[in-house]
């Protein structure tokens, strides 16, 4: 089954409640939200909203309460999870990409990005071929045997992005990816982003308070005491 | 698949060696004592081995002469050469004392050796290093090399001066002590001889003595004084046997017929190794558990400190897929390769530094490859606690929120 080749994430009624009886607190109330192949949203509201939970229902890190999910032609949560592995699911179908890079600071460059395919089981050499491709895509091939120490905060945030990105998941999802860096490199990762949505038809949810980036989006979900609304965003351009 | 705990090594080796390096300097103390108390059997047995003796013949209930104080006459031994199976049979005294070199002294266990040729009576130092063997009757002296003495230089044993004629070589008693040999005449009255005012006193006592200073009775002072400034006691009988003859069955001769206690070399050896040496031996024991239970300590707070540190990449690896057993197998080699590096400097430290300590340090392989296996243990057993830490990390921690 090719996910790529599907409908993104689709997410219908998804709820998560924290505590039991009198005390039950709904963080998420029924949300709702697609996103498309190739298609880059933004995910914006106020803090306690909601937005670091839903990330964590959509990375499978913590489990919904009920709803229903769906990446590619594959329900992987329709009120409990349907896949056994979630270990594997973060690993080969969702890219995460953090408000800071992250970055294994043992590991070179090439070896941060080759980390995930490895995992999965390719060969060392292969492995470091596909990230040493994706480092080029990036153009941030020249820095492959850096450590993370030796980037620049831009260059330590691309390269994460490679690491989201090398395992060619269906989605990524990215929390606060411009939040450190100024509005030159902050447009920067966003404009790799769409490229990359578009290259490898990846659905890409960005959780962002960045104004800076908000009017790149062409569809924004508002997260409000975790209930999503979806409205059109301007879409502006992104040419350099 | 990539070895995270060896690029984690390498990233930051400096800590790494620098860990590594502080415990291998307690393991290095700990194979030292295990090899100071390897050094103290092995000093009982080259005790033992040294004298060239089958059979000791001491005061009876007693476990002399190393381990309990011992007298027995020194004619003995012409009763026992009488008996079946001794082949020789020689007097031998011992006495742990300070032995002067001009304004220093040295700890060392005299010996008095009966007049003989060495290998033909017990007791002698069976080989030298430099000059020859004691020849006369009285004044010289063969010293283990470990007192620092040289062939010429002039002992004060009490009062008497000797000339050291000799040099040998491990030739030390069950605590270590090196030994010098000196005539049995000379080694008899070492062990009685009293100072000039200590001998008038008790002449004056014995004179003032009606019973010992009887005026119908001439000669008897003399007699009573000459036999108190003599000393007709050993504190062995070092005995030999003819080929063929069980030691047992020849201790059990002289048990029966002298009523003496005799020890076969395995008995003496059960005195020395379970006795002499049982105290110290228990007090190394407790100082190697200690020392084992501090380099746990150290090892689990540092692999602790260093996943710690990584706390928050553990939960990016966790989030990203990684599986359990192979964050746990990162932390778990990290604490092996420091218990590797450890070991490693710990074993070096000790071999190189054994021969500085005053008391002899036996390492032997038997205690290393011990030592290498406790080692490993202690380091997978520290890093479990880490182990555990790092498995409960969640990887949401690497979302925030």
């Amino acid at each position: 089954m090719s996910i790529h080749a599907g409908r993104g994430i689709r997410i219908e009624g998804l709820v998560k409640r924290y505590g039991h009886g009198d005390t039950a607190v709904d963080a998420l109330k029924g949300v709702n939200m697609h996103v498309a192949p190739g298609e880059v949203v933004g995910l914006i509201g106020p803090s306690g909203s909601g937005k670091s939970t839903l990330l964590k229902c959509l990375g499978a890190v913590i489990d919904p309460t009920a709803g229903r999910m769906t990446l590619g032609d594959e329900s992987i949560f329709d009120n409990g999870w349907k896949v056994r592995d979630l270990r594997a699911l973060r690993r080969d179908k969702i890219g995460f990409v953090f408000q800071a890079p992250y970055l294994i600071p043992f590991l070179n460059v090439t070896d941060n990005v080759a980390l995930l395919p490895m995992l999965a089981g390719i060969p060392n050499a292969a492995a470091r071929a596909q990230a040493l491709a994706l480092l080029t895509a990036l153009d941030i091939q020249h820095r492959a045997e850096a450590m993370p120490s030796q980037l620049s905060g831009g260059e330590q945030q691309r390269v994460a992005i490679a690491r989201g990105l090398v395992n060619r998941p269906p989605v990524i999802l990215a929390d606060e990816p411009t939040a450190p860096l100024d509005s030159a490199r902050a447009m920067a990762v966003v404009r790799i982003l769409n490229d990359m949505a578009s290259q490898f038809q990846t659905a890409i949810i960005v959780v962002t308070h960045d104004e800076k980036i908000i009017p790149t989006f062409k569809r924004i979900y508002h997260i409000r005491d975790g209930v999503t609304h979806e409205e059109a965003g301007e879409g502006r351009s992104l040419s350099a | 698949m990539i070895s995270l705990a060896s690029r984690d090594i390498l990233h930051g080796w400096g800590k790494f060696v620098f860990t590594g390096i502080g415990l291998g300097l307690l393991i290095g103390v700990t194979l030292v004592m295990a090899g100071v108390y390897r050094g103290m059997v092995d000093d009982g047995k080259a005790l033992l081995d040294n004298s060239g003796a089958d059979l000791w013949v001491v005061q009876r209930d007693t476990l002399g002469p190393y381990a309990e104080s011992s007298s027995v006459h020194d004619d003995t031994y012409r009763g026992l050469l009488g008996l079946r199976g001794v082949e020789r049979a020689a007097n031998i005294t011992y006495l742990t004392m300070q032995v002067r070199k001009g304004t220093q002294d040295v700890r060392a266990m005299v010996v008095g050796i009966t007049a003989g040729q060495p290998g033909q009576v017990p007791g002698w130092p069976p080989y030298l290093v430099a000059g020859r063997q004691i020849t006369r009757g009285h004044y010289e002296a063969v010293a283990d090399i470990a007192t620092g003495f040289r062939i010429g230089d002039r002992l004060s044993i009490r009062r008497n001066q000797y000339t050291v004629v000799g040099l040998t070589r491990r030739m030390v008693s069950s605590s270590g002590d090196p030994m010098v040999f000196i005539p049995l005449k000379d080694a008899q009255e070492a062990q009685f001889l009293k100072d000039n005012d200590a001998i008038w006193q008790s002449r004056r006592r014995t004179e003032a003595n009606p019973a010992l200073n009887r005026p119908g009775v001439p000669g008897l002072l003399d007699a009573v004084l000459a036999s108190q400034s003599t000393n007709p006691y050993v504190n062995a009988v070092l005995v030999t046997l003819e080929p063929g003859y069980a030691p047992d069955e020849v201790a059990d001769s002289i048990r029966r017929w002298q009523r003496l206690t005799v020890y076969t070399r395995a008995q003496m050896e059960d005195i020395l190794v379970g006795k002499l040496i049982a105290t110290s031996a228990r007090q190394i024991g407790m100082f190697l558990v200690i020392l084992a239970v501090v380099s746990a300590a150290i090892v689990a707070f540092i692999i602790y400190t260093l996943t710690m540190d990584k706390i928050r990449e553990i939960a990016v690896l966790k989030l990203i897929g990684t599986r359990n057993r192979t964050i746990a197998g990162m932390i778990l080699q990290q604490a092996v390769a420091l218990g590797l590096i450890g070991f490693v400097v710990g074993k070096i430290a000790a071999t190189f530094s054994a021969p500085f300590f005053p008391k002899y340090v036996l390492l032997v392989p038997a205690d290393t490859i011990a030592g290498f296996a406790a080692v490993m243990i202690i380091c997978v057993l520290a890093s479990l606690v880490s182990i555990r830490l790092a498995l409960r990390v969640d990887p949401a921690e690497a979302i925030g929120g």
